[in-house]
């Protein structure tokens, strides 16, 4: 996030897509709600489906899958037609303002309807609401980025902040709400193929022998690495012979399972080391216990850069390690050595080497925590960015082009696919499945289906279907409902017994190579 | 700097335009006792508890939603005020199963009124929370015990329908702090109370809009409200608290875990620090089975033959140690990858990408941030 999760209820406007909020990320949802209810901000949802959050939205805009530059497109070009952008940031803050102009010049509210299905008048009142307000503030998440055109529509959305003044605003900002409790983190650390800890790239001779000096080794590769949709690939080419996976189940959240089984299967050595025994970790040759959350010291870093402390509360089960632990034993035992008596140690290392960090100690952490970039020991710490100016100077404004999803409904597949979580499970379920109230609100997987489809297949709710991507197939139970629009249907991916990943397509967004698990094609069938 | 002051119990205490008494006096450190307010939502001033003498008024004043105005000469502990707080007290007391304050009126009257709050909870004990009631701390306090002994009745339902919450009307005080924690908070609005006007019952929770985020049970000053798997198993002096940050998505909820025994019995938001402020969701709240769970691994095991064996840590990791060493070396540096995680901690990753890349040689490292 561009801003502090306290902003979103200092916004006038809050634009939420691809994001069902309530329940994903359901305490940050709350200040988008009171925003709404006790400031009156506006929110505007656009999403697919019918998600809780509209109902405290003055507009929904119901768009098709995969034509988001589309609409985000329409909505700047509605704001530059009516002079409505803010000239002079435009002017002293960003770069390529007459590229996008030109570019969405063609986008116009009936020609983006033809694309997205919104009303052109959706798309005018939405762009009228967002470039009003005092400050507008975006929050998205994998509905935005998991598409081969994610890193485009990110740009867009960055693209309609910065026309209209909002990156760098109390109460707007560019924000991208994360999944996961770390995964901030673990790209700030250098848990990424072309980067070291705080984003300094690999391939870079003086930050190369920066972390030679650091570490006391020589050789430090500077050809940037794989990324994890390209390793299971290279496993399966025979490229990759050994992978290492810390607390992750591919076998279930990854796209099409089944091939991604083919590719770990194919791997001269595999090492898991989980709390339990995954999906993914019952096809390791070897499995190293390692130690959840509550039972370890650390830090991790929120969705708004907010570096927080993990406490230790209980021991760990038999004989589970720190993860932190086991590297370093396995580093020992290959020749190099390690010496930390506490994560506390690492911490300070991770400091020493890292701008953003090197102002944060576990001490200044003790009652509250600090935002990055903190770049010294009395910094307060940076909740808004890009206040003054962009970190790389000005804000470049990219115009780009909407193109079609990697899979259309055809006559054998003739129903769009969508997935995503919903509020009683934790991504593949390895944890929220432990616990029998949870397991109680939300027991199985479901379908949700319009009730034109299912009376079309003869469904009735709660009867069991069959549904079949060109990638594999899964019975799951059909949930009649009016979340989705007709042709389109809609999967949680928690479970693993009626994986959704069976069916999703693995192409990639070129840049990012996330995949494109929001959107693909699937035949429905009523099971015998 | 404010220029504006009232006077409390003697003392000068500054205040802004807008502030209550409450928060006027909380800022020169005078404890003034509330029962129906709750931070982050308007103040009601139902159960009048908080109660303060001003001078030149008629009557006394609720300090929690009364604004503060320049010179007002404040008493928050007069023989008025207290007596007031007492009749109040008591009334509550008096209201359902408050037993821990209870005096018969009559021989027999007072066991027979704990023989039936016990027989209907099915409990040994007095109360699901005693020891953690605001009630309970007013009463001793204030020295006030509820007098009459009232059946539990069918007016006074016990709803415990869904897998988190039991909400016992026996024990609510129609304060309406669970109607505040959800439509004002959490803005779920799946509890219908209006304050004063409501009566035990007509409030239920677990309906359709409810999401269990139990915003309503850290809300709820008594015994009302409290988690099912909780409630007559957690005793606030038999657990400690130690605080974490949430491990669920990415928001960073601060948590606290109440540890009995060496395992996680109940999650509390942190109420003094953000970005939660107190709040949770239903995962953070109710999600923590999986810490102590049988199906934890709790040894390394190597694959033989199709089938998983038990090793020591020193065998696995030899093992490990041996096969990545022979790969790199038949293969190269880049025959190795490492999926490093989102779940665990900034320092483990750190050691992750530092083992990929200065043991290893490799920068193929990432994570499941694409997925």
């Amino acid at each position: 996030m561009t801003n502090p999760i306290g902003d979103v209820e200092k916004a006038k406007a809050i634009l939420i897509t691809g994001s069902n909020t309530t329940e994903n990320h359901p305490v940050l949802s709350c200040y988008a709600k009171r925003a709404a209810r006790f400031a009156d901000a506006k929110i505007i949802v656009a999403d697919p489906r019918k998600i809780p959050m509209v109902r405290h939205s003055v507009l929904w805009m119901r768009q098709k899958l995969g034509t988001d530059v589309a609409w985000i497109n329409g909505m700047i070009h509605v704001i530059i037609r009516d002079k409505l952008y803010d000239e002079k940031y435009v002017k002293t803050r960003t770069v390529g303002f007459d590229d996008l102009a030109k570019t969405v010049g063609k986008y116009t509210p009936e020609f983006v309807e033809g694309i997205t299905g919104i009303p052109a008048e959706d798309i005018e009142e939405a762009a009228r609401i967002f470039a009003k307000a005092k400050s507008a503030s975006i929050l998205y998440t994998m509905g935005i980025t998991q598409h081969i055109c994610g890193t485009d529509n990110v740009k867009s959305l960055a693209n309609l902040a910065m026309i209209t003044g909002n990156v760098g605003r109390e109460g707007g900002g560019v924000n991208p709400l994360r999944g996961q409790n770390n995964v901030q983190g673990a790209c700030d650390m250098g848990g990424l193929p072309n980067v070291y800890t705080g984003y300094q790239p690999v391939a870079n001779a003086d930050n190369k022998k920066k972390f030679e000096e650091a570490w006391g080794v020589t050789g430090l590769n500077e050809k940037p690495g794989m990324t994890a949709t390209r390793m299971l690939p290279a496993a399966h080419e025979g490229k990759l012979k050994a992978l290492y996976i810390i607390g992750e189940n591919p076998m279930v959240s990854d796209p099409d399972i089944d091939h991604a089984k083919a590719c770990l299967e194919h791997l001269d050595f595999l090492v898991v080391q989980d709390i339990f025994l995954t999906e993914t970790a019952q096809l390791a040759h070897v499995v190293l216990p390692s130690a959840c959350f509550a039972e370890k010291d650390g830090t991790f870093s929120n969705t708004e850069r907010k570096i927080q402390r993990v406490r230790k509360a209980v021991n760990p089960p038999g004989q589970a390690k720190d993860d932190w632990w086991i590297l370093v034993e396995l580093a020992r035992r290959m020749g190099y050595t390690m010496n930390y008596a506490h994560s506390r140690a690492i911490f300070e290392e991770i400091a020493r080497v890292t701008p953003s960090y090197c102002g944060v100690s576990y001490d200044r952490l003790e009652h509250d925590g600090l935002h990055w970039p903190c770049p010294g020991p009395d910094h307060p710490g940076t909740p808004c960015l890009h206040k003054e100016q962009f970190t790389c100077g000005l804000g470049v404004l990219h115009a780009v082009e909407w193109i079609p999803p990697a899979e259309q409904p055809d006559d054998q597949y003739p129903y769009y696919l969508t997935t995503g979580r919903h509020i009683y499970h934790y991504h593949t379920g390895t944890m929220t499945m432990k616990s029998d109230g949870l397991n109680k609100a939300a027991p199985e997987c479901y379908l949700e289906i319009t009730p034109a489809d299912a009376k079309g297949l003869g469904v009735a709710d709660g009867e069991m279907v069959e549904v079949k991507s060109r990638r594999g197939a899964i019975t799951v139970k059909a949930r009649v409902c009016d979340a989705t629009e007709d042709g389109t249907v809609f999967l949680p991916f928690h479970y693993a017994k009626a994986a959704a990943n069976k069916l999703t397509n693995t192409a990639l967004d070129p840049i990012a190579a996330i995949p494109e698990l929001k959107v693909c094609a699937v035949s429905i069938s009523k099971t015998a | 700097m404010s220029s504006q002051s009232i006077l409390i119990n003697g003392r000068t205490a500054p205040f802004e335009t807008g502030e209550s008494i409450l928060d006027a006096a909380k800022k020169i450190g005078i404890e003034i006792p509330t029962l129906c307010f709750l931070k982050r939502a308007m103040p009601t001033g139902v159960c009048g508890i908080c109660a303060v003498e001003v001078e030149g008024a008629s009557d006394l004043v609720t300090a929690c939603n009364t604004p503060a105005s320049q010179g007002m000469v404040i008493r928050t502990e007069s023989p008025k005020v207290v007596a007031r707080r007492r009749s109040l007290i008591k009334k509550l007391l008096s209201s359902g199963n408050h037993n821990c304050a209870v005096c018969g009126t009559g021989s027999g009257e007072w066991e027979r009124f704990q023989a039936l709050v016990q027989g209907r909870d099915n409990a040994q004990e007095l109360c699901p929370v005693w020891g953690d009631c605001e009630l309970q701390n007013l009463a001793f306090l204030y020295q006030v015990q509820g007098e009459n002994t009232p059946e539990p009745a069918q007016e006074f339902p016990k709803v415990e329908i869904n897998p988190f919450i039991v909400r016992d009307y026996a024990r609510c005080i129609g304060c309406g702090r669970c109607a505040q924690a959800c439509n004002s908070v959490q803005v779920n609005d799946a509890i219908n109370y209006v304050p004063g006007e409501a009566k035990a019952g007509e409030f239920p929770l677990a309906n359709e809009d409810c999401v269990f985020c139990g915003e309503c049970i850290q809300a709820c000053p008594v015994g009302a409200l409290v988690e099912k798997n909780a409630r007559y198993t957690v005793r606030p002096w038999e657990t400690k608290k130690v605080r974490t940050t949430c491990s669920y998505c990415g928001v960073g909820c601060q948590l606290w875990l109440h540890i009995k025994d060496n395992r996680v019995v109940k999650v509390t938001g942190v109420e003094e620090v953000g970005p939660n402020w107190g709040s949770l969701c239903v995962k953070g709240r109710f999600g923590f089975h999986f810490v102590g769970h049988e199906q934890r691994l709790t040894k390394p095991l190597i694959k033989e033959n199709g089938k998983f064996r038990e090793a020591s840590w020193d065998e696995a990791l030899d093992l490990v140690a041996k096969k990545l060493g022979e790969i790199r070396d038949a293969h190269g540096s880049d025959a190795f990858g490492l999926l490093t995680s989102a779940r665990v901690t900034n320092e483990e990753n750190y050691i992750a990408q530092k083992f990929a890349r200065a043991v290893i040689k490799t920068n193929n490292v990432d994570h499941c941030a694409r997925l």
